[in-house]
């Protein structure tokens, strides 16, 4: 006779739960409830109160308005929401709509994780938005999110310490040069004033934004669609500049090399610092924290053979290619991206719309809080260099942080950081090109 | 030793105490002082302990922007019933474990060290599809569920530990005066394990209280979301952060664990230090 193995109630216990394993695996989970309204859960990034309002405004303003189609609104974080989304994909339970970043999104859109909006995509919000907005979220021939809100770092100002240093304020049309910038903030560092504070806690992407103002692009991509790295003239410009206000004219705070944005804001307060740049959207910390009678400005970043411009990584809306309704998510995220709704949420984040009609709204044409110079900038706006490169998360962690970090603080000079960025850079991008 | 070398090197190491406690201290006394402070004073250049105009308008507006007392409730469920059911599971396999030492014994003692190894994005993905079977994505159960399988190997572990230090001799003494079995656990073993019970079950309940990435996975309706995961909401992008709102929730979020402290104190010590010394 065998010997049993398990006592009877466990034996019994263990088949159920394989039986459960089975049989729930059918489960439909299609987004329509039995009385055919379908549901969609849309996964919104937005933290700051207002911008938490507008979003569940617009939300109930479309359920109030199209009872068969009712979207949920879901709370994400910024904090893990690329393992977040990663999870939810690998286990078929995506948010249908997803608010994340144009940076965040090659690995889901190369995965196969969401929707390809081409056809989807209305005309009115296709042609709204402006094509070098489209290229952020553009990965092989599809495009796979809605660019919405974006920042371009600008340079916060004190105006008293600026005004009474006499030297030229500079506007979105006659910007400083890198040169001037210099030498401007040499001119503004008195005793116990810096000149500037660069927040270069995370300096790759600040580095690279705005290296493109004079022409550094740092990646190349060649006719056989490979990416080499290449650090040319204009490269040097921005790097070079902070180093020389850092290391030789000491016109750059060299503890905030070590500081996140929000780090600078005191010492910027206290009057330790006459320029803090930063992304335009901390004018909201601005204003909340800024001691009474405060007075600061808003000034473009500098400029050089590029003008003005500068990378960055919108905000977006995507679809989930596992979502049964991507027509009706893409008409929610088409009513949710109407010209008076981008301006909502735009106001709400203190960011800037990608669309045309938005951004010629005369409320983001104030003066107040920085809002026109901002929206001055906005045209000039180009996509962060190397989003869409794969292996650029690992250069930028092992090669370009700690590169730029030595840099930076006068451990190495130009003709290393060279070396690093381009030799070491190129044998970490060639593993993922083979 | 003479009197006053031995008055001196006490004071030495109170001072190294008091250092110690500072250090330790540090985090939390500035959390309280930010959670007070209205929003200038967060970006002074020259900050103070002591608020110069303290506030509750950080607290008001947690509460407002956030469902601070649902999530708070989701995570005491979660944590407590964790802490429940880990110890409930780990009491009679830490007294296997450590009371009859074999091969099994042996293995179950490198799974529990290997278990621990594992990082949780490791996991995540393939315990999302079995909750997902189960239809426990979503829910607290489902959640619960992780929390006693992720502290059950350090449960197990702590308690054997426990266990060990109960002197056999107790066990087979009330053997000899004719308890059985299930007496001598309840009536003899039981009552010197609880300090190690509450230890563990505080252990249990901490892990699961402050843990955030698996409820951060795993639940996605509002209504189901724990207190870390709801703090979460008052960060942006890059790090950015709602201070004052994000201080004074997250001193909200201590309370309960430094309460539970406060309250079974004395058990732990106890607990510690039982079967240090030989009897």
């Amino acid at each position: 006779m065998r010997r049993r193995l398990l006592p009877a109630p466990v034996t019994a216990a263990v088949a159920a739960l394989a039986l459960l394993l089975a049989g729930c695996s059918g489960g439909d989970g299609r987004g329509t409830d039995a009385d055919g309204v379908i549901r969609l859960s849309f996964q919104s990034l937005a933290w700051q109160k207002e911008s938490v309002d507008a979003n569940k405004r617009l939300v109930r303003e479309w359920n109030a308005a199209h009872p068969d189609i009712q979207v949920d609104y879901v709370q994400g974080s910024w904090d893990n929401v690329h393992d977040q989304l990663l999870t939810s994909f690998e286990g078929g339970e995506a948010p249908d709509i997803i608010h994340d970043a144009s940076d965040d999104l090659a690995d889901f859109a190369y995965g196969g994780y969401l929707a390809d909006l081409r056809t989807l995509l209305p005309d009115r919000l296709a042609e709204d938005i402006p094509q070098q907005s489209w290229s952020t979220t553009t990965f092989g021939d599809g495009v796979y999110g809605v660019p919405f809100l974006q920042e371009p770092k600008v340079l916060i100002a004190n105006k008293k310490i600026l005004e009474s240093s006499g030297v030229r304020i500079p506007t979105p049309d006659k910007p400083w040069s890198w040169p001037e910038f210099r030498q401007i903030t040499g001119k503004l560092t008195k005793k116990g004033t810096y000149g500037v504070a660069w927040p270069l806690k995370e300096p790759v992407s600040v580095t690279l934004n705005l290296g493109l103002s004079s022409g550094g692009q740092l990646f190349h991509r060649g006719a056989d669609g490979k990416v080499t790295i290449r650090f040319d003239e204009g490269d040097r410009v921005m790097p070079g500049t902070v180093q020389d206000q850092v290391v030789s004219d000491r016109s750059a705070a060299r503890p905030s090399l070590g500081m996140g944005g929000s780090d600078t804001l005191p010492g910027f307060f206290g009057g330790k610092y006459a320029m803090v740049p930063l992304g335009f959207s901390y004018r909201q910390q601005v204003v909340e924290q800024a001691p009474e009678g405060f007075e600061w400005t808003v000034l473009p970043a500098p400029a050089g053979s590029g003008g003005l411009a500068q990378g960055v990584s919108p905000q977006t809306l995507s679809v989930a290619e596992d979502s049964p309704h991507k027509k009706e998510a893409v008409r929610f995220i088409d009513f949710l991206l109407r010209p008076a709704n981008m301006v909502r949420l735009a106001k709400g984040d203190w960011m800037l719309p990608t669309g045309t009609e938005a951004l010629a709204d005369p409320a983001l044409h104030a003066t107040e809080n920085g809002w026109a110079t901002g929206t001055a900038l906005a045209r000039a706006l180009r996509p962060a260099p190397a989003q869409s490169v794969r292996g650029y998360p690992e250069w930028k962690d092992k090669v370009a942080t700690p590169a730029l970090q030595e840099y930076y603080s006068g451990a190495i000079d130009t003709e290393e950081l060279k070396k690093r960025l381009v030799e070491d850079g190129n044998r970490v991008l060639a593993r993922y090109q083979r | 030793m003479s009197l006053r070398t031995s008055r001196t090197a006490r004071a030495g190491q109170y001072a190294a105490l008091l250092c110690y406690l500072v250090f330790l201290a540090f985090p939390f006394l500035w959390l309280i002082s930010t959670a007070f402070k209205p929003a200038r004073e967060l970006g002074s250049l020259h900050p103070t302990w002591i608020p110069e105009d303290p506030t509750l308008d950080n607290f008001r507006q947690a509460f407002d922007e956030q469902p601070l007392l649902r999530a708070a409730a989701n995570s005491l469920t979660a944590a407590l019933c964790a802490a429940l059911i880990a110890v409930v599971i780990a009491t009679p396999m830490a007294y296997v474990m450590a009371r009859h030492r074999g091969r099994l014994s042996t293995a179950a003692t490198g799974w529990v060290v290997v278990s621990q190894a594992f990082p949780f994005v490791l996991v995540i993905i393939p315990l999302f599809l079995v909750l997902k079977h189960l239809h426990l994505i979503n829910s607290l159960w489902g959640l619960i569920l992780v929390y006693v399988v992720w502290s059950l190997p350090f449960a197990l572990w702590m308690l054997a530990g426990y266990v060990r230090a109960v002197p056999p001799e107790l066990e087979e003494a009330a053997a000899v005066d004719g308890a059985g079995r299930v007496r001598i656990l309840v009536s003899v073993t039981a009552p010197l394990l609880a300090p190690g019970i509450v230890a563990t079950a505080l252990f249990a309940f901490i892990t699961a209280w402050n843990e955030f990435f698996f409820a951060l996975v795993l639940l996605k309706a509002p209504e189901k979301q724990t207190l870390p995961v709801v703090l979460t909401h008052f960060l942006g992008a890059e790090g950015v952060a709602d201070l004052g709102p994000l201080a004074a929730a997250a001193f909200l979020a201590t309370l309960p664990s430094l309460v539970l402290f406060a309250v079974i104190q004395k058990r732990i010590t106890g607990g510690l230090t039982a079967g240090a010394v030989k009897s």
